[in-house]
C-alpha cells in the first residue's frame, strides 16, 4: 500500500511542472483570461505568425525528407546486398557517436558556400541527417521483419522492385514509419541549438527560437507569464500527438532498442 | 519449345549474376539519398571541421592558416578551463544521478499490474516536451514572480526567506539544471532500461526465489549482470548528453553567475558567434570531438571483451 501511495506521489511530481505551466500561462492578476497568450502573440521579442509558418515549414520538409529517406535507405539495407552497404551503415549509425554541436559549426559555413545559409530548406536538412541513424536503424529492421514471399509474390506479378515497395512493403512497415515520422516531428518542432546557430534572421525564427527569443533578448524584466503561456504553446502538440500515437511510438522504440 | 531447347543452356548461367548485379545495382540506386545525406551534410562537416581548427577562420572575412594556434591558445583560456571543470562535475552529478531515479523508475513499473500503465506514461509524458521547452518551463517554476516552489518550501518550513534558484550562486543554479533534467530525461531512460529488464526471462527469476534468495540478491547477482548491455547504453547516453550540455544552461542560468554554470559547449557558441572566431571554436569542438572518440571506443571494447 505504502508503495502504491509513495508510486502515486512520484507520478503527480512528474505531472505536476506540466499542469502548473498550463495553469500560469492562464493566470492573470485578477483571475483567469487569455492575457499571456496575447502578449505572447503581439509583444516585440514573441511569437509572430511568420514564426508559426516557418515552425511548420521545417516540420514538414524534416517529416516528409526523413520518411522518403529513411524509407528507401532502409528497403536498401533491410532487402538488398549492394558493395559498401555495411561501411555505408555504419557511417550513418556514427552520426550519434559525434553529436550536434561538435559540427555546426562547419554545417554553419557549408551552407554558406552552398547557398543555403539562414535558409529553412538548410535546417531542414541538416535535422534530417541528424534523424538519419534511428530511422535508418527502425526501417531496416522493419523491412527485414517482412516475409520474404510476400515481396516475391509481387516481383513475379510483374511489379518492379520500386512497385513492390510502394504497393505492398510501405504498408507492412506502417508502425515503423508512424514512429520515424513522429520522432521527425517532436525533434523539428521542438529543436532549440540547430536552428539557433542556422537561422539568423529574426524573419526566419522557427516559434521555440522566438519563445526563447522572449527570455534572452528581454534586458528587462521577464515576462514569465507570457513565457508559460509560449511553454504552453509549444508543448500541446508534441504531448497529444505522443498520448494519440504513444502505442505504435513505444513498442517502435522497444523493437529498436532491443536489437540494438 | 522446341526451338527454344537449344537457347537453355547459353542462357541460364548468364541470367542469375546479370540479375545479381542487376539487383545490386538498384539497391544500390535506394541507398543513393543516404549516402547523399550522410556524406553532404555529415562527412563533409567532419572534415571541414578538421580543416578550420587549423586556420584563423573570422566569421566574415577570409580563413588564413595559422595552425596549430588554435590549439595552442586553448591552454591559456581561463573561461574554457573552468568550462572543462565544471561540465566534468556536472556529468559525473548527472549521471549518478540520472541513473539511479531512471532504473528505480524502471523497476517500479517492470510489472503488469492495475495502474502501472498510466505511471509509466506520467513518467514518460516530460521527454515528449522539448528540452528547450522545458528549459524555459522551470525558469518561470523556480521564479520568485511566478513561481510556486519558494512558497511550497516556504509553507512545509523547509526555506526561510527568499532563494533565488537559477541566479542566486552557483550551487542552486547547478541544482536547478539538475533537478529540470532529471524531470526531463528519466522517463525516457526509464524506457530504455525497462526494454532491458523485460527481455530477462522471468523462470530466471523464478528459480532464484526457489533457491531461497532475497531480493537485493536476485536483484545484484541477476539483474544487474543480465542488463549489462542496456546499462551500458543508457550511461554512455547520458554521459555523452552531459558533456554536450547547452540548451539547460543557456536558456535556465545563462552561464552565471560568474560564468560558474557555462558549459563547454557554451564556450564554442561564444567563441564562434560572440567573439566570432570560428578557427578556435572548431579546434575546441575537435578536441571534445576526440575525447568523445576515445570514450565510445573505451566504452565498445569493455562491452565486448564481457561478452
Amino acid at each position: 500500500m505504502s508503495r502504491k501511495i509513495s508510486a502515486a506521489a512520484l507520478a503527480v511530481l512528474f505531472l505536476f511542472p506540466l499542469l502548473w505551466s498550463a495553469w500560469a500561462s492562464v493566470r492573470t492578476p485578477t483571475g483567469f483570461g487569455l492575457e499571456n497568450y496575447r502578449r505572447l502573440f503581439t509583444s516585440d521579442n514573441g511569437i509572430r505568425v511568420e514564426h508559426v509558418v516557418n515552425s511548420l515549414t521545417v516540420c514538414a520538409l524534416t517529416v516528409g525528407g526523413t520518411l522518403l529517406v529513411a524509407t528507401l535507405g532502409g528497403y536498401a539495407f533491410g532487402r538488398f546486398t549492394f558493395p559498401g552497404k555495411n561501411a555505408l551503415f555504419l557511417l550513418t549509425l556514427a552520426i550519434l557517436m559525434v553529436p550536434y554541436a561538435t559540427i555546426l559549426i562547419a554545417l554553419y559555413v557549408l551552407l554558406e558556400w552552398i547557398g543555403l545559409q539562414d535558409s529553412l530548406i538548410g535546417l531542414s536538412l541538416v535535422l534530417i541527417m541528424f534523424q538519419l541513424p534511428f530511422s535508418i536503424f527502425m526501417m531496416r529492421n522493419a523491412f527485414e521483419a517482412i516475409p520474404k514471399e510476400l515481396e516475391e509474390s509481387a516481383l513475379i506479378d510483374g511489379c518492379t522492385s520500386f512497385g513492390a515497395l510502394t504497393r505492398i512493403m510501405l504498408h507492412a512497415v506502417r508502425p515503423g514509419l508512424i514512429t520515424v515520422g513522429l520522432f521527425a516531428f517532436l525533434t523539428s518542432w521542438s529543436e532549440f541549438f540547430a536552428p539557433l546557430i542556422l537561422l539568423n534572421s529574426t524573419s526566419k525564427f522557427t516559434v521555440m527560437l522566438a519563445v526563447v527569443n522572449m527570455r534572452t533578448a528581454s534586458f528587462g524584466a521577464i515576462d514569465y507569464a507570457a513565457l508559460e503561456a509560449g511553454v504552453t504553446f509549444m508543448a500541446v502538440p508534441c504531448l497529444l500527438l505522443f498520448l494519440v500515437l504513444q502505442r505504435s511510438y513505444v513498442q517502435g522504440f522497444m523493437s529498436g532498442a532491443l536489437r540494438g | 519449345m522446341t526451338l527454344l531447347a537449344p537457347a537453355r543452356p547459353t542462357v541460364l548461367p548468364s541470367t542469375p549474376p546479370r540479375r545479381k548485379r542487376n539487383k545490386q545495382w538498384i539497391g544500390a540506386l535506394y541507398a543513393a539519398p543516404t549516402a547523399f545525406v550522410v556524406g553532404m551534410f555529415f562527412v563533409v562537416p567532419l572534415g571541414l571541421v578538421v580543416w578550420m581548427s587549423l586556420h584563423h577562420w573570422p566569421l566574415l572575412g577570409a580563413p588564413t592558416i595559422n595552425a596549430p594556434e588554435n590549439y595552442a591558445g586553448l591552454a591559456d583560456d581561463e573561461l574554457l578551463r573552468s568550462a572543462v571543470w565544471f561540465t566534468l562535475k556536472y556529468t559525473v552529478v548527472v549521471t549518478v544521478l540520472l541513473f539511479v531515479l531512471s532504473f528505480g523508475l524502471a523497476l517500479m513499473v517492470q510489472h503488469r499490474r492495475r495502474g502501472v500503465g498510466l505511471l509509466r506514461t506520467a513518467f514518460f509524458l516530460p521527454a515528449a516536451v522539448g528540452f528547450a521547452s522545458a528549459s524555459l518551463l522551470f525558469l518561470g517554476l523556480l521564479s520568485d514572480e511566478i513561481g510556486p516552489v519558494n512558497r511550497i518550501l516556504e509553507s512545509v518550513g523547509l526555506l526561510d526567506g527568499y532563494v533565488s534558484w537559477t541566479s542566486g550562486s552557483a550551487n542552486t543554479a547547478l541544482g536547478s539544471a539538475v533537478v529540470l533534467v532529471l524531470w526531463r530525461f528519466a522517463g525516457f531512460n526509464m524506457l530504455i532500461l525497462l526494454t532491458g529488464l523485460q527481455a530477462i526471462p522471468l523462470d530466471v527469476y523464478e528459480a532464484a526465489r526457489l533457491d531461497g534468495a532475497t531480493r537485493f540478491q536476485i536483484f545484484r547477482r541477476i539483474t544487474v549482470p543480465l542488463m549489462r548491455p542496456t546499462i551500458a547504453l543508457v550511461l554512455t547516453l547520458m554521459i555523452t548528453g552531459s558533456l554536450l550540455a547547452f540548451d539547460q544552461f543557456w536558456i535556465l542560468t545563462r552561464g552565471g553567475p560568474d560564468n560558474s554554470t557555462t558549459s563547454l559547449v557554451m564556450v564554442i557558441y561564444r567563441e564562434a558567434f560572440i567573439e566570432l572566431d570560428l578557427g578556435s571554436a572548431a579546434a575546441i569542438s575537435v578536441a571534445l570531438l576526440g575525447v568523445l572518440i576515445v570514450f565510445n571506443a573505451i566504452q565498445l571494447g569493455v562491452l565486448r571483451r564481457r561478452s
